[in-house]
């Protein structure tokens, strides 16, 4: 019963003044190694909050996560992040918004050159050597965000988070920039667990789809496997019956048995 | 200009074979030059843009200067009799004449000279404060009521006081500076340092940054364009105290100056002496903007 991420019966109760809100309730999931997991749901369920909780970012009220083996409570490389905003320091260049993230985890295990190696082969994997000189301001949206994963997976980490990556981006964009996170997924395995509220980029990208209900104290309301081979091909999809019959259950429980109530 | 003719030269005669290399070999060199003579003019009327208003405005304002002070009566020079009177004062700031007869360069410098102690440790400690209390909610709310209160105070004001504390003219005056300009430096800071980004703090959690690495590898960056507000405000206030300053405490310096010639009613002088003034506190002020553009590059843009 050891898994790779244990999440372990995570509740979250935000507290403001005399009034508590219970946000997530008793959730508890396991990702294994070299496993793609989403997480989706409307819009307030919790799910930014769980992944918050797991990237150790915001404290779990009761319960914990384990990371192989081992309680982690607190922020570390082990779990980077790619944030929803992208989160570069715009004073830094793209090279140097990389490279101090190497600096910080491998500053004493590589030398100068290394960690300069390492630094532009990471930029290399997202497609942003071109720009490596440029400040965020300089850069598109999408491109941002490629700086941004190239910052998180050159930490190595143990777990990729991934908090909407591409909301903020154009439809053309985000087809682009999902095709480059499933070839580095298949070429590096890294253990990944993004929160999307795309029912299509979950299903495509993704080995399990973990559906939230609605908030307060929200809860998994239900797993779905994505029993699809990999690689996967984006045009091919459209047409498999098994990625329409499984975009079709997100869609039924999304829209059918926990449809959004706005200002209920 | 060539074109058209050399056109009606081949419709007409087609056979003359000499006409069209000519054509080629002229056609792109008046192109060229008149690519060059566009440039050229451009910039030029740029700069016209830029240099040809003010100048306009200069002459408007000293003519009408000029017509209001003619008037037999009038209690203030024209600028003319400036020019004639103050003539040794305008054209060479640096001469000395004898221990209290130098250019007013020289008193310039001194003035520079007081203004960069007491600002250089107002920069100084206002940033160091106010980095400290950015990061506390308590200080700011205990503190902030008590500097919005104590940046009002002129800088004379504060005078008497610190020439009662330090019984010598020219620490008095560094103080005036010090204390005059230390306010928008220190509040401005705090500002700035309350409001670095969560999302910046949220990488430096995750990469784990220590105290040491926070400070300047996130919170004095993103602070920068809020820092730099604050000395930006603090360097004018600074030049406005120091020739308040030092026309009491007296000196070398320029505020002494202009003291020193209203009581020998030296009324050109004062007129040259305002307009030294003017000019360096905006390019003291046009200097901290430089740098602060250098420095803060890229990073008020997100």
């Amino acid at each position: 019963m050891t898994s790779y991420c244990k999440i372990d019966h995570v509740d979250k109760v935000f507290t403001r003044g005399n009034t508590e809100t219970c946000v997530l309730k008793e959730i508890t999931l396991d990702i294994e190694k070299g496993e793609y997991v989403s997480i989706i749901g409307h819009s307030g369920c919790g799910k930014s909050t769980l992944l918050n909780i797991v990237a150790g970012l915001t404290e779990a009220t009761t319960g914990g996560v384990i990371l192989e083996g081992k309680h982690v409570n607190e922020p570390g490389p082990d779990r980077a992040v790619v944030f929803q905003n992208h989160s570069l320091l715009p004073w830094l260049t793209v090279y140097d918004n990389v490279r101090l993230a190497v600096d910080k985890v491998f500053g004493a295990k590589k030398s100068r050159a290394e960690r300069d190696e390492w630094t532009l082969h990471n930029l290399n994997l997202t497609q942003m050597t071109h720009a490596r000189d440029k400040r965020p301001s300089e850069i598109s949206g999408g491109m941002k965000q490629r700086v941004g994963l190239a910052r998180a997976l050159a930490m190595e980490p143990k777990i990729l988070l991934l908090d909407e990556p591409f909301g903020a981006l154009d439809a053309l964009t985000r087809t682009h920039l999902q095709d480059t996170v499933m070839g580095l997924h298949e070429k590096l395995g890294n253990t990944v667990m993004m929160i999307t509220h795309d029912v299509d980029e979950a299903v495509l990208l993704s080995d399990r789809i973990i559906m939230m209900t609605n908030g307060p104290a929200a809860q998994i309301g239900e797993i779905l496997s994505v029993p699809i081979a990999r690689p996967r091909k984006r045009l091919e999809l459209v047409t498999d019956p098994t990625f329409l019959k499984c975009r079709q259950r997100v869609l039924e429980f999304l829209y059918e048995r926990h449809r959004f109530v706005e200002a209920a | 200009m060539n074109m058209p003719v050399a056109k009606s030269d081949i419709s007409a005669s087609i056979p003359s074979a000499p006409t069209p290399p000519a054509v080629a070999k002229i056609v792109p060199l008046p192109l060229r030059q008149t690519a060059m003579n566009t440039r050229i003019r451009a910039t030029l009327g740029k700069i016209a843009a830029a240099v040809i208003p003010p100048v306009v405005m200069i002459v408007v304002l000293l003519t009408a200067w000029q017509l209001l002070c003619m008037r037999p009566g009038a209690t203030l020079p024209t600028p003319t009799k400036i020019w004639t009177e103050a003539y040794d004062l305008i054209v060479d700031p640096f001469f000395v004449a004898g221990p209290q007869d130098i250019g007013l360069g020289w008193r310039v410098l001194v003035s520079l000279q007081r203004v960069a102690i007491g600002y250089g440790l107002a920069a100084l400690f206002g940033i160091a404060l106010g980095t400290l209390i950015g990061q506390s909610v308590w200080a700011m709310r205990g503190l902030d009521p008590i500097f919005q209160v104590l940046r009002t105070i002129s800088p004379l004001a504060w005078l008497p006081i610190s020439l009662a504390a330090f019984r010598d003219s020219q620490p008095s005056a560094i103080f005036v500076i010090f204390i005059t300009s230390v306010w928008p430096i220190i509040i401005n800071t705090a500002v700035g340092i309350r409001n670095i980004p969560q999302d910046y703090r949220n990488v430096a959690a995750v990469l784990r940054l220590n105290h040491f690495e926070f400070f300047w590898k996130i919170m004095i960056p993103s602070a920068a364009p809020y820092i730099f507000t604050g000395l930006r405000i603090g360097i004018g206030l600074s030049w406005l105290a120091i020739v308040a300053a030092e026309m009491l405490t007296g000196g070398v310096g320029i505020g002494f100056f202009i003291w020193d010639a209203w009581n020998s009613s030296r009324l050109p002088d004062i007129f040259v002496a305002l307009a030294y003034i003017g000019i360096i506190g905006f390019l003291l002020d046009r200097i901290v903007a430089g740098i602060s553009s250098i420095v803060t590059r890229g990073t008020s843009a997100n």
